[in-house]
């Protein structure tokens, strides 16, 4: 028995040297000292792998080409800029680990947010406590509860984020004079978050809801899901689905058909370069949202379409295993740091307190045109667009390169297009 | 509790409305019993191969649902870049799963069978296995959704029977057929030919199967070979109805597993029936209740079965 | 001397408070908490595990419903971390004790399938439960100054027990994981640890030999449950966010598992020293390689040690020195 103690003990001491090891390499890590030659640091976790690591990666590629431009321009504060980033495999879990490690550890200047709501909620509480600037890539309302005065978020959903995402989607369809509503949404929380949205806008629009359903993430066959919908006969079919449920549910709606005269409308991942081609014509008639796309009246974004070129070489010349097209979130993800490098320079030195007020009161020009940050830190208005998917022919990615593919439906002053029932386009 | 926000106000029921409920009740329940034995169809396809390794062999292979992903990038790559029909590809990275099986199962057996360590050490090896094909399928395709494109998909044939209107999407009826053929093939050979019987037999007897003069490591390390080959046809099912990304098989380790278990380990036909059995809950459930129901349903049936049958539905033996 | 553990116990509880009063750098307290987390949940895995021979896969179902507890607690009563982990681990060991009850019958791999499929029914339950955010996860504010018996704890500008929340909560943890490790090896070292082990080796010959394997096997059931539970409860408080891809994530089956494998499955210590290895490593991985290489490593490292040490590190130093 003593000799298994013994043995025990040393076992003991080993984890316990595994532990001060590990400690010790993170806490003696090299502690710069801030010096005027050495870089800013912006630092943020991103999901590099798991279900967000499409978005993740992409992001990743358009900020890379930001620090690029930013450096030869001469950088932040006339130093160069360093992006330290860790992946957090779309684990919420993971977050606050990153981002204390950032702050305390790598001792970076400024925090960004990774992509996805729930990966911008964990970090939200480390942020706060050192009460700095924080920039969050496409979180739906994380702000709500916390009321951060230093938050600022760049998905263009408006004042209020859940139901201003589908405010222009909901104005498309009054085209149609519906009178019921069919809703379905991935059991996730994005979804959900546009769903709720989207229950108060069909509310408000006086719409009868006949159908309101999630569906969970593994869901192979949309079909009997499809065939419930349509024998509840709704005018409208929302829908806030997922890659997976996207692309199952395009196809399925392809096999059963259905007599709503508007169906998309929350669908994550038909902005994908990888499924756009995949599904190809069946995507005919859909009407979802988007940010950007190619359209000629998209010019109000200066500067997006030659940063989407520049990625699209940049990709296919490194042969990066990301987005071919990146029309989702490069624009996005480019401008949210380009923003806070406008801020920083602007205000001449790293003071929190003043940068977060000049954020927001300053009207900033980025490729995603004018951005206004409001009182809780989205935007002063919402600039979805709805779109409607029309005249593909094949699953040749190119032609969704072009204009015509994806016309705009809303908002009016940029449209393309008029909004037709869904199986005019069949 | 989520339910529909507002439900149709009862409409003035006449005679004939009454019977268009009925009608449209009954097709949908006709159509949700098609849908859902197609989609056990697939169901299938995906656990059978485990329905070997996992049931036969003992080895909880973990890292199956994983591997059928790598086989769905597989046949992405050759429907892609050379117009191969996704099926066929299949067919054609049949052999290399096989080979993999073979090599999988050399490492495990000089690590675990050999040392006669217990199946929990093996799981273990598998989640590492499962880990490593993850890393290298986000390392080789990206981490970005691949679909394929192949005539009979986004089609479907309808009928109308008596009044009541039928469709069955090409797609679902593919996995089907191919799902159904395999499984029968491979039922009738673990149970027509000697290998098939000495296969069934190794785990209960090894002792006995030497007498016989055969080499009962062999016959493992062969059978599960096949169990992973069954891989290939499987991925490319994959491929056709779902969208496909490294990750997406951590999603089916339950449902794989479950009907596995439900249909008793060690039964080839038994893995069909617990496939479709699981294929129509959730088709009925999406279909009448709300899909995001499905999962409680299909492994509530699993928990009932198991209280009541500890071996699962076609299980036999001890319950190990 | 008699009391060497329940000392050395006390000592690392008093270690781990003065850590939190040094305030070397607030990374380590965020990284240590997910490993204590994981001492406590290897720890409680290995009591019906590691004895007992029955393994849970179900592991994110019982942190799940720990917190979820927690999360309702908050809804409802908007109640302290004391009262979320002591409720949650009632919980939970009500769980796992009709758990044990309903699947008494099942051995080997059907208990594990079964525990895998009562995960997944739960998930599916608070994916419909909207009063604790359903699908779409759910954030709150941590209180910015809990007070206990009208004692401030917390109070970043110092003076109080605590400097922040974080460190707050690493405490507690601290506290929780050498609780489970104490229970793990009292009943070690006691007639249930011998009786487990005897299920584990021969249940119909333990049965035959007197052993009550009924009550022992819904025991450890009860108590492996009800600390998963416990450690589940304090997770949305330190996240400040849950949902439920997180609670019930399928890396928490895996960790429960390779942890005390990794460490030696045969006696307490081994998950320890699989949970601080493991968890060290993981934590380490993610913040250095900012890439796929970490899930790389977690693959390597599992084979790795199951192959070369297939009884535990433990095990291994343990034959090393015979």
């Amino acid at each position: 028995m003593t000799r298994i103690m013994k043995y025990r003990v040393r076992v003991m001491l080993l984890a316990g040297l595994f532990a001060v090891a590990f400690m010790l390499t993170s806490v003696t890590a090299p502690v710069a000292q801030a010096q005027n030659k050495d870089p800013i640091k912006i630092g943020f976790s991103m999901a590099l792998t798991g279900a967000l690591a499409g978005g993740g990666k992409q992001s990743l590629v358009a900020m890379q080409i930001w620090q690029d431009d930013i450096n030869k321009k001469g950088g932040i504060l006339g130093r160069q800029v360093e992006l330290v980033f860790y992946d957090d495999q779309t684990n919420p879990k993971n977050v606050p680990g990153i981002y204390s490690k950032l702050l305390d550890v790598d001792k970076v200047d400024f925090v960004v947010s990774g992509y996805g709501t729930n990966l911008i909620a964990p970090a939200m509480p480390v942020v706060i406590d050192r009460d700095i600037v924080f920039m969050g890539l496409f979180g739906m309302n994380n702000n709500h509860k916390w009321n951060y005065e230093k938050y600022f978020q760049i998905l263009p959903a408006g004042p209020s984020p859940a139901v201003g995402f589908s405010g222009s989607w909901f104005e498309a369809i009054k085209a149609f004079k519906p009178k019921t509503i069919a809703l379905l949404a991935a059991d996730a929380e994005f979804a959900q978050n546009l769903k709720e949205g989207a229950v108060e806008n069909a509310k408000a629009m006086g719409l009868e809801i006949v159908y309101n359903q999630n569906y969970p993430p593994n869901t192979s066959d949309f079909t009997p899901i499809v065939r419930a919908v349509n024998s509840k006969k709704p005018d409208i079919f929302y829908i806030a689905s997922y890659p997976n449920g996207s692309s199952g549910l395009v196809r399925a709606i392809a096999e059963v058909g259905t007599d709503a005269k508007a169906v998309g409308g929350g669908m994550v991942g038909l902005q994908y370069a990888g499924l756009m081609s995949g599904l190809g014509p069946n995507l005919n008639g859909f009407l979802n949202y988007d940010f950007f796309v190619p359209e000629p009246t998209m010019n109000l974004y200066p500067g997006a379409s030659n940063l989407i070129e520049r990625y699209q070489k940049k990709v296919k010349a490194e042969n990066l295993k990301v987005d071919e097209l990146g029309y989702y979130l490069v624009p996005w993800a480019y401008a949210y740091v380009d923003i806070l490098g406008q801020a920083v320079n602007a205000v001449g030195k790293i003071d929190h307190e003043a940068i977060a007020e000049y954020l927001h009161k300053t009207k900033f020009t980025t490729v995603v045109g004018d951005v206004q940050f409001g009182e809780n830190g989205e935007w002063t208005e919402s600039k979805t667009l709805a779109v409607q998917y029309q005249g593909i022919k094949n699953n040749d990615l190119d032609q969704f390169t072009k204009a015509g593919t994806r016309k705009i439906m809303f908002p009016a002053d940029i449209k393309t297009g008029e909004v037709k029932p869904f199986n005019e386009l069949r | 509790m989520r339910e529909s926000a507002t439900v149709l106000e009862p409409s003035p029921l006449t005679p004939e409305l009454e019977k268009r409920g009925v009608v449209v009740f009954l097709e949908l329940l006709i159509n949700a019993l098609v849908a859902g034995l197609l989609l056990g169809g697939f169901f299938a396809a995906l656990s059978i191969g485990l329905s070997i390794c996992f049931g036969l062999l003992d080895t909880v292979n973990i890292a199956h649902p994983t591997l059928i992903v790598a086989a769905a990038f597989c046949t992405f790559i050759l429907n892609s870049t050379f117009g191969i029909d996704p099926i066929l590809a299949g067919i054609i990275i049949t052999p290399i799963f096989f080979g993999l099986g073979w090599l999988i199962y050399s490492a495990y057996y000089q690590f675990f069978e050999k040392t006669s360590a217990e199946a929990l050490r093996g799981l273990a090896f598998f989640f590492g296995l499962l880990f490593i094909t993850e890393v290298v399928l986000i390392m080789v395709f990206g981490v970005d959704h691949r679909l394929v494109e192949a005539r009979y998909i986004g089609e479907s044939i309808s009928a109308v029977i008596g009044g009541l209107e039928f469709s069955v999407p090409y797609r679902l009826l593919t996995a089907f057929v191919v799902a159904s053929a395999m499984t029968l093939g491979l039922h009738l050979y673990f149970e027509r030919t000697f290998f098939g019987r000495a296969a069934r037999a190794v785990h209960q007897d090894m002792m006995a199967l030497s007498l016989m003069g055969v080499d009962p490591v062999y016959i493992k390390r062969m059978a599960f070979a096949i169990g992973l080959s069954t891989c290939g046809l499987a991925g490319a099912l994959m491929i056709i109805i779902i969208p496909v990304e490294p990750a997406v098989g951590r999603l089916f380790i339950g449902n794989v597993f479950a009907i596995v278990v439900l249909g008793g380990l060690g039964s080839i036909s038994g893995t069909l029936v617990a496939a479709f059995i699981l294929g129509i809950a959730v088709s009925i459930v999406s279909t009448f209740f709300g899909p995001s129901w499905a999962p409680a349903v299909s492994f509530g049936i699993l928990l009932g079965v198991l209280a009541f049958k500890p071996t699962g539905l076609f299980g036999v033996g001890d319950t190990r | 001397m008699r009391y060497k553990f329940e000392i050395g116990c006390i000592l690392v509880l008093l270690a781990a408070y003065l850590f939190t009063y040094l305030e070397v750098n607030r990374f380590l307290y965020v990284a240590g908490f997910p490993i204590l987390q994981f001492v406590m949940i290897a720890t409680a895995w290995n009591i019906l595990g590691g004895y007992g021979g029955y393994i849970n896969f179900g592991t994110a179902g019982f942190l799940g419903v720990g917190s979820y507890t927690a999360v309702a607690l908050i809804q409802w009563l908007g109640a302290g971390i004391v009262e979320q982990v002591i409720i949650a681990g009632v919980v939970a060991g009500f769980l796992g004790l009709s758990i044990g009850y309903f699947t008494l019958r099942l051995k080997g791999v059907y208990f594990a399938i079964a525990t895998l499929a009562l995960a997944i029914v739960l998930e599916t339950f608070v994916n419909n439960w909207d009063f604790v955010g359903g699908a779409a996860g759910i954030s709150f504010l941590p209180p910015r100054k809990p007070e206990l018996l009208g004692y401030v704890f917390i109070d970043s500008k110092g003076g109080a027990l605590f400097g922040n929340t974080k460190e707050y909560l690493f405490f507690i943890m601290a506290v929780l994981a050498v609780f489970s490790v104490w229970i793990a090896r009292s009943i070690e070292k006691g007639k249930l640890g011998r009786g487990l082990n005897s299920i584990k080796d021969n249940e119909e010959a333990a049965e035959c030999m007197g052993v009550p394997t009924l009550r022992l096997k819904l025991f450890a059931t009860t108590i492996s449950g009800s600390l998963m539970g416990m450690a589940g409860a304090v997770f949305p408080s330190f996240l400040t966010f849950i949902d439920p891809l997180t609670a019930f994530n399928l890396e928490f089956a895996v960790n429960s598992l390779a942890m005390p494998m990794i460490g030696g499955t045969f006696t307490w210590i081994g998950p320890v020293v699989g949970a601080v290895l493991l968890g060290t490593v993981q934590q380490w991985a993610i913040v250095t390689f900012s890439s796929e290489l970490n899930l790389l490593i977690l693959g390597v490292l599992l084979i790795f040690f199951v192959t070369v040490a297939p009884h535990g590190i433990v095990g291994w130093f343990m034959k090393k020195n015979k």
